[in-house]
């Protein structure tokens, strides 16, 4: 019993910020638009949101500095994929590798401290409740959050009219731009949406997750986050599946190492990328038309004025 | 130049639209140059012109897609600046494309809500749409999506949409091009009712007896310039031919006598899963072309023309050889290039990144379908004389104009892009050659010339697989003329029995049978 639940919480703690950084991708993706850059943006997010917290004492403003941090950084890719119309897999991949090295230089002064992590909910007697009491009443914020930020990107993309607009921007730039919608400001305001969340997902590593920052701590969620979002074949629903799925393939892999089961970790650690290439097969095969990827995503577009 | 005033009808009054010296230019080319257009309304106004001619330019002008360079825009009188095409939808102006502008992936009543302004609710609008749809005969299921819907049902959205905005003037671009005859009826119908409601269309299109039946004045543009106002009930085709192009053009004559000779190309029951998500699947498929023959296959666009022409030209490659011969040779499972050492040659409806690589110099281009069966390659070398000659024999027996000897392809106009390909293969003296949309956006003198030397490889005795979408250019080419439909291909008629009436019922996807089965079950 004790260690279900102890699996529950940590699959729960490992799966939120993959959820979190997909989620916003999610929505990027939706616009169109393909940034690869989200292990950048998050790793700057977990630099700085380390940093905010250190320097105030407050998880919030952590939080904060590591949304505004993710959030700049996507501004940055914005202005070279959209506004310069750069191939946005090459600015992506670029926004990885400059992140890396950006979020070590910002990191530097703070490896080896310590903060005190975000506090869980603690309500008396729900959450003394044997094995769901802590898995539903005693999370930090950060998992409540994801799901409420999940449920709201549902709502957005599928019963607003805004929403409506940003995924036919994803279907066909060039029909929108004829209708008259401002196809690059959509997509520069989806771009930093999936900037902010992967800036807040990388901030949950080091003030929720792990107490201290270490330089390269995201260690490959970001990619995860991209697979997850061709995973779900970009609906929010199937996302929060996939992100307790992946965030349980991590944590079974370190149980596993832990009872001496002949799996190799970097099979394991491999897991999701299968299983995404898997879903996309099986999608591909399922659906005889139309297509479940946005059908713009990645492509650039130049506005005829 | 006469003035445009119709009819007297709104004499007196001002026009629904005017625009005054309206120019727009790119660079140091003029798009539009000084274009003065009077639209009435309760008149539905043609404007003709050749591809390049300044149409879509003038109407994305007044669409507020694209800002004017000089001159004015008047909105019943009072200049007007659009800055966009949601504030021309405001005033009442809509727009039909004629490369929709629809959302594959959403649904129907998505891609409505997203040509309107969004001030009522999704339900108000579903409702809108379903009592919009039902009064004009245009109908429509709101909750399929848009890949799933024929070409017809999707102009019928883009036509909804614009009504529903209650325009007082529609913009409708190159309507009839995709439709069948009885289609085009159909619209023809829905659009005379907008005229009695007094509403304004302007109507783009290169069908001069479609412009002749409905319009009552048409606009002719050249080159960027207005050359003409006139009423195009008054005029002949052939005279507004005149004013599009600016001259006489050539007409296409077969050369008399012209002897069919053995079967060079049968195909033989072929089926063929589709190769894509969106794709048709073939059923069935049998006919058979002499040389000296050419047969046209006519059908609206998507029934599976793609489809053939990847399995002729073994882009695609059946598993039963036999079902496409070439020459007497079983063929069906060569690949392409095999396929071509054989005699055939193939020409693809797209000029760009299908039938050239459009960043490739010509001679490159030339290099790409003729290496197999020329001089070109000596050994895995290039000859790069030879492949010059190519293009310099292409470009003097086609008339291909380009700025340089070997210039990229992209730089070439449509017509003299399609010039030089179609030139590329029948340089090559094929015996067969299988040739897609071969006038599709190209000009009315391309167009001509294009036709001509596909008669004259006829006549050289080559066998000629045509596929069109436009029914005037198959009458005035084809001996015989099938219909796809649904992957499926008619019997072939003779050209002087194929009425438009009964290809479009071909088209359409109706039987010319079950008449004559009707007549047997009476007797």
């Amino acid at each position: 019993m004790e260690l279900v639940e102890a699996i529950i919480l940590s699959v729960l703690a490992a799966s939120t910020p993959l959820l979190i950084a997909a989620t916003g991708e999610l929505v990027t993706e939706r616009s169109g638009v393909l940034n690869l850059g989200v292990e950048g943006m998050m790793i700057v997010g977990a630099a700085c949101g380390f940093a905010g917290a250190w320097l105030t004492g407050s998880i919030f403003i952590g939080a904060l500095f590591g949304i505004v941090a993710g959030t700049m950084m996507s501004l940055f890719f914005a202005l070279m994929a959209l506004g310069l119309a750069v191939n946005q897999v090459a600015t992506g991949l670029a926004l990885t590798i400059l992140g890396v090295g950006l979020s070590g230089l910002i990191g530097a002064g703070f490896v080896g401290e310590r903060i005190t992590p975000a506090v869980h909910l603690s309500i008396p007697g729900l959450t003394d409740i044997p094995l769901v009491g802590r898995v539903l009443f005693g999370e930090d914020a950060f998992v409540y959050f994801s799901i409420a930020l999940l449920v709201g990107v549902w709502w957005f993309l599928y019963r607003t009219r805004a929403g409506l607009i940003l995924r036919a921007c994803g279907d066909n730039h060039v029909s929108a731009h004829a209708l008259g919608y401002p196809v690059l400001r959509i997509r520069t305001l989806a771009v930093m949406f999936g900037g902010a969340c992967a800036g807040l997902a990388g901030a949950y590593l080091p003030l929720a997750y792990t107490p201290f920052f270490i330089p390269g701590m995201t260690a490959g969620r970001g990619w995860i986050a991209l697979a997850l979002v061709v995973f779900s074949s970009w609906r929010p629903g199937r996302l929060v599946v996939g992100a307790y799925l992946f965030g349980a393939v991590t944590i079974l892999q370190l149980h596993a190492q832990g009872w001496g089961v002949g799996i190799p970790s970097q099979f394991m650690s491999a897991l999701p990328y299968l299983a995404t290439i898997v879903v996309l097969v099986l999608l591909s095969r399922a659906r005889s038309g139309g297509s479940t990827a946005p059908a713009a995503l990645g492509t650039v577009f130049v506005p005829d004025r | 130049m006469l003035d445009s005033t119709p009819d007297g009808l709104n004499f007196g009054e001002s026009p629904l639209l005017r625009t005054i010296g309206l120019t727009k230019r790119y660079g140091d080319f003029l798009a539009n140059d000084s274009i003065d257009i009077d639209i009435w309304p309760g008149e539905i106004h043609a404007l003709l012109g050749e591809n390049g001619a300044g149409k879509s330019t003038l109407v994305k002008a007044i669409y507020g897609l694209i800002q004017p360079s000089a001159g004015e825009i008047r909105w019943q009188g009072k200049r007007i600046v659009l800055s966009g095409p949601s504030e021309a939808r405001k005033r009442g102006i809509g727009m039909v494309f004629q490369h929709f502008s629809l959302f594959d992936n959403l649904t129907v009543a998505e891609n409505v809500a997203l040509g309107l302004d969004g001030r009522e609710s999704f339900n108000d609008m579903s409702a809108r749409l379903a009592q919009v749809s039902k009064t004009y005969g245009l109908p429509l299921d709101p909750k399929r999506e848009v890949w799933q819907l024929s070409v017809g049902e999707r102009q019928r959205i883009e036509i909804v949409r614009a009504l529903m905005q209650d325009p007082k003037f529609l913009i409708l671009d190159e309507p009839t091009a995709v439709l069948t005859p009885q289609e085009a009826d159909q619209l023809f119908i829905v659009l005379e009712r907008l005229r009695a409601e007094g509403r304004a269309i302007l109507y783009i299109s290169h069908k001069l007896e479609e412009v002749k039946r409905l319009c009552d004045t048409a606009t002719i543009l050249r080159g960027g310039r207005k050359v003409e106002t006139c009423d195009p009930r008054r005029e002949t085709a052939a005279s507004l031919a005149r004013m599009m192009v600016g001259g006489e053009i050539k007409e296409v004559k077969a050369a008399a006598g012209r002897t069919t000779t053995v079967p060079r190309l049968v195909v033989n029951d072929l089926s063929l899963a589709p190769g894509e998500a969106h794709g048709v699947r073939l059923e069935h498929i049998s006919f058979e072309l002499k040389g000296g023959e050419i047969l046209g296959i006519a059908g609206v666009a998507g029934n599976g023309q793609d489809e053939l022409f990847a399995a002729l030209s073994g882009e695609r490659l059946s598993k039963d050889p036999g079902t496409v011969v070439i020459e007497g040779i079983a063929a069906g499972h060569l690949s392409i290039t095999e396929r071509r050492k054989l005699g055939a040659a193939f020409v693809p409806e797209e000029r760009l990144g299908h039938g050239t690589a459009p960043r490739m110099k010509l001679s490159e281009n030339a290099l790409l379908t003729g290496h197999a069966a020329s001089g070109m390659v000596h050994r895995g070398f290039i000859n790069t004389a030879a492949a010059l000659k190519t293009v310099d024999r292409a470009t003097e027996t086609f008339d291909v104009r380009k700025a340089k000897r070997d210039p990229e392809a992209a730089s070439l106009s449509g017509g003299n892009l399609q010039k030089f390909i179609v030139g590329r293969e029948i340089l090559r003296n094929p015996a067969v050659l299988v040739v897609s949309q071969p006038t599709w956006g190209v000009d009315a003198g391309a167009a001509a010339v294009i036709r001509q030397a596909l008669l004259d490889l006829a006549t050289a005795g080559a066998a000629v697989l045509v596929t069109s979408q436009d029914l005037d250019e198959l009458a005035e080419i084809a001996d015989r003329i099938a219909v796809i439909f649904h992957g499926r291909l008619s019997a072939p008629l003779a050209a002087s029995e194929a009425t438009r009436e009964k290809l479009g019922l071909l088209m359409g996807g109706s039987s010319l049978e079950p008449k004559e089965a009707a007549h047997a079950v009476g007797a």
